[in-house]
């Protein structure tokens, strides 16, 4: 079987006015999102207390929610997990939000079990009979570390391979390179703002991940691309980009479809905490092929890439041959 | 004609034959299991089996099976359920004298185990239990470290003769007051030879004040921060080996935290109760007037009150206390230089110092008495009021002879092992701990929850690896076959590189299996496409086959690099379950590499090497 007979020789670069649009258009989409709607972070990243409880009888989400705030909890977050009788709430450390103080986590982790009990004679003040785990506490100070840690990691993880890149091919692959991953973190990201999916740890895992499947996929068509230049034919850039994205264009395909099968099963029957994983991942693998095709080379050609940046350096050589 | 050297089979033979051998002890079950450890005094025997087993019998518990070892008797059971009730019912019979934990057992038979050949141990998502993760107040051991420096450049000063006004602690330094320039110069040659681990200046001087400020050395502000943490780990393990929990994990993250997680435990509230608990020790006198025997009775004097040594041995001493907790400097084990039997030394302050010289000289001979008190606080609900209460527990660590006066520094020998002494040591120091702990995260995992996810996970990574072996299958034909064995045997390799390594396996660990299953086919994806282009430019099947491998080759580095600097970055700036993800991650690019490129070319060259007159190739 193949996708295509042949190889392909459709002109991608040819639209690069249309594809840098949309991705202009989406990024600024994204940063909006972001900005205004901001990410569902889950217990890992906001602090507080989560209390899984379970009715007896089905419940309306939204009624869980008000029975809380007419309690006077402060925006308690209110999640169905995959039923009608289960909720996850979340309730956000009080007062002391952001503070450094250990004394202060320390008096909410002994408070934890006092907060989830409280919680639940609210749930079944009107005679409903409901279950509830031991609760999970994650103190402020530790979900605002990890929010910084985890952007490091990000930041970190684009520089790495910005540099291994610039040293295997050229600055110009490399600017290329974090560029897209610029623009594919921000676009899975935002689309995670978008489905308002709940942002936690494994999601944080997966967000980098894509930043290592989409920079193997550029890397794959750098190389092509490099490949082609190399051979000597006298090409402009634009067919060189062309002629490496389409003689990769199945390659691209396939290794998007096989890691999707692997990790879809992780979405549709994986535990909930991977389940949020392989979402990310599917959204990454599209978003991240699409702009190995569409934007990668396009920004690489407005670099200004070239044979001669290329060629393996036989300068020192020449110069040593004209010598005397 | 494709070659491929027969050792290069051979060596493929041969990692693939290890790779299943450690990879299998994975597919065994493991059986919900109790496990029954004697506290001291008591023993593991058969007697106590007999017992267990009758509890059992009588709640209608069927036993799987029974292990007996010096130490610990294993009780393997057919469900969790089971499991839970049976823990229940053995803490009745058993009492105090014994510990019961839940654990999970493996079912692997012991000659695989002797090889080497073990499962990966199981992250608390998979198995359940309790996750703390604790904060160390470093800032309270600072001002400890800070308090004894003070004292010691006092005692300097005092040494070598130096008139001084003060010794003060001020948020610039520690600040020695002199009144001449010629004492200053005299106390700063002094400090900079005998205390290296500050650093001094001076200060700004007035009429008849030439203050000296001296500075500890950021080195050692962190060497004190982290024996801090240190010192919490071991009184943790500890407490943590009282409780009886299997496999407990407690280990340093990050500069001032502590991660403690209690596999099988479910009751958050006694674990939290236990860690929270405090510990001190106090120095008393023995009192040798008085018969033991009749305090035992009943009879105890006014000045003296009952103790326990650790054996249950009943002991009296008296109720005046020599030394404290706090006025313990350092405690460390090691061997008597004359008799070459384990000791502790032990240093104090100066204030602990002079009691104890003062005790010493007038008790030559006598007996003296280390008590360890451990302090748990308690909520009770007492007329429907929340009461809170401390529960103490307080026993004789040690009992020794003064052999001659002594203060500051002294040696407790004759102990009868190094683990002896290093416990003691370490229990010393523990009760002169002041650097509190705080809980900072906690989460629950059932032990349903557990089992849950690992049946999930099982399934996703069965159903992936299903999904990606039909797909390449069908797309690449006889070479996607190839490439399917290669990708099964990546997934052996991985998991007995994981088990040996004995890596422990989590739900984002999973993820992480899954996910290079799904790119480790990407190198024969690469590989195929390249031979699919060379046969359409005309190649013959051979030197397409051949360029193929040779051209991918290079893309296929330069892939793997990149991926595998993404995830050593997540693995050094990821925490907890992101750094299970990376390291499968790493360890996948890196196996994935071997089955697709040189397993699948050694299967390619066999298969169609030899054949020269190859028209077309099943790509």
């Amino acid at each position: 079987m193949e996708f295509f007979k042949s190889t392909t020789n459709f002109d991608f670069l040819g639209l690069r006015y249309v594809s840098l649009g949309i991705s202009a258009v989406l990024v600024l989409c994204s940063i909006g999102l972001i900005a205004t709607k901001g990410l569902n972070y889950g217990l890992d990243f906001t602090g507080g207390t989560l209390i899984e409880v379970k009715f007896e009888e089905p419940i309306e989400i939204a009624e869980v929610r008000a029975k809380l705030t007419e309690a006077g909890y402060h925006s308690p977050v209110v999640q169905g997990l995959g039923n009608t009788r289960e909720v996850a709430i979340r309730i956000a450390p009080h007062s002391g939000q952001g503070t450094s103080d250990t004394a202060e986590e320390a008096a909410a982790g002994e408070a934890s079990q006092k907060l989830a009990d409280a919680v639940m004679a609210v749930l079944t003040k009107d005679g409903r009979k409901a279950t509830a785990k031991p609760p999970d506490f994650v103190g402020p100070q530790v979900g605002k570390e990890l929010r910084e840690s985890g952007m490091v990691a990000v930041i970190i993880v684009a520089l790495g391979i910005m540099l291994y890149i610039w040293a295997r091919f050229e600055w110009r692959f490399g600017a290329a390179a974090i560029v897209s991953e610029i623009h594919d973190t921000i676009l899975t990201v935002g689309f995670l703002s978008l489905i308002g999916y709940e942002f936690d740890l494994t999601v944080l895992a997966a967000v980098l991940s894509v930043v290592g499947y989409s920079i193997n996929d550029k890397v794959v068509v750098f190389d092509r691309i490099r490949e082609i230049f190399r051979a000597g034919r006298k090409l402009e850039p634009i067919e060189v980009l062309n002629r490496a994205i389409n003689g990769t264009l199945s390659r691209t395909i396939m290794t998007s479809v096989t890691t999707s099968l692997a990790v879809g099963s992780l979405w549709l029957i994986g535990s909930p905490s991977v389940a949020g994983f392989g979402l990310t991942m599917i959204v990454g693998i599209v978003i991240g092929t699409l702009s190995s095709i569409f934007f990668a080379s396009p920004v690489l050609l407005y670099l200004g890439v070239s044979k001669r940046d290329l060629m393996p350096k036989i300068r020192d050589q020449s110069d040593l041959d004209r010598r005397p | 004609m494709l070659e491929y050297p027969k050792w290069k089979y051979w060596l493929i033979g041969i990692v693939i034959a290890i790779g299943l051998f450690y990879a299998i002890p994975n597919g065994f079950p493991q059986d919900p299991a109790v496990q029954i450890s004697a506290n001291r005094g008591n023993t593991v025997d058969a007697a106590l089996q007999e017992k267990v087993q009758g509890a059992l019998e009588q709640s209608k518990i069927a036993i799987k099976r029974v292990d007996r070892t010096d130490d610990r008797l294993l009780v393997r059971l057919n469900s969790l359920d089971e499991q839970l009730t049976a823990s229940e019912k053995l803490r009745e019979a058993l009492g105090d004298g014994y510990v019961v934990a839940l654990n999970l057992a493996s079912s692997v038979p012991p000659w695989l185990e002797k090889l080497g050949a073990r499962p990966m141990p199981l992250g608390l998502d998979l198995r359940g239990g309790v996750h703390f993760l604790m904060e160390v107040d470093q800032r309270a051991g600072v001002d400890k470290q800070v308090d004894r420096f003070v004292e010691d450049l006092r005692n300097l000063m005092r040494d070598k003769k130096v008139r001084y006004k003060d010794v003060l602690k001020t948020p610039e330094g520690i600040v020695v007051h002199l009144r001449t320039q010629e004492d200053r110069d005299l106390a700063g040659g002094a400090i900079a030879r005998d205390v290296p681990q500050v650093v001094v200046k001076d200060g700004p001087a007035a009429a008849d004040d030439f203050p000296l400020i001296a500075t500890i050395k950021p080195t050692e502000l962190k060497a004190a921060a982290d024996s801090a943490v240190q010192q919490n780990i071991a009184t943790l393990r500890n407490r943590i080996n009282a409780l009886g929990v299997a496999e407990p994990v407690i280990a340093q993250q990050g500069e001032s935290r502590i991660v403690v997680q209690l596999p099988g435990v479910q009751d958050t509230a006694l674990a939290k109760k236990i860690l929270g608990a405090t510990a001190t020790l106090e120095y008393r006198a023995v009192d040798e007037k008085n018969s033991v025997a009749d305090a035992v009775a009943g009879k105890v004097p006014p000045e003296s009150r009952l103790y326990k040594m650790r054996n249950g041995q009943p002991l009296l001493l008296a109720k005046k206390v020599i030394v404290s907790g706090d006025q313990l400097v350092d405690a460390q084990s090691g061997f008597d230089p004359q008799g070459g039997t384990p000791m502790v030394s032990v240093k104090l302050n100066n204030a602990g110092a002079a009691r104890m010289l003062d005790f010493t000289t007038q008790n030559v001979g006598n007996r003296m008495a280390v008590v360890f008190i451990e302090r748990t606080p308690e909520t009770r609900v007492i007329d429907g009021k929340e009461v809170r209460t401390t529960r103490v527990k307080e026993e004789v660590i040690n009992a020794a002879s003064v052999r001659e006066p002594f203060g500051k520094n002294f040696q407790t020998t004759g102990l009868e092992s190094p683990s002896e002494s290093s416990e003691l040591a370490l229990l010393l120091r523990a009760g002169s701990l002041v650097a509190p702990v705080d809980i900072v995260e906690e989460r629950v995992i059932g032990p349903s929850q557990g089992a849950d996810n690992i049946a999930k996970g099982a399934r996703a990574v069965i159903f992936g690896l299903l999904a990606v072996v039909v797909f390449v299958g069908f797309y690449y034909r006889l070479f996607g076959l190839i490439a399917d064995l290669a990708l099964v045997l990546n997934l052996v390799l991985l998991l007995a590189v994981l088990s040996v390594f004995q890596a422990t396996l989590t739900m984002p660990g999973i993820a992480g299996i899954v996910l290079t299953l799904g790119m480790a086919i990407d190198a024969n994806v690469l590989i195929f496409e390249r031979i699919r282009e060379e046969m359409r430019l005309g190649s013959t099947p051979l030197a397409s086959i051949k360029a193929g491998y040779e051209k991918a080759w290079a893309t296929i580095l330069d892939a793997s690099v990149t991926h595998l600097l993404a995830g050593v970055a997540l693995f050094a700036f990821g925490s907890g379950p992101i750094k299970g993800f990376a390291v499968t991650l790493v360890i996948g690019i890196l196996t994935s590499m071997f089955t697709s490129v040189s397993v699948s070319y050694a299967i390619v060259t066999a298969a169609f090497g030899h054949k020269r007159k190859l028209q077309t190739l099943p790509v």
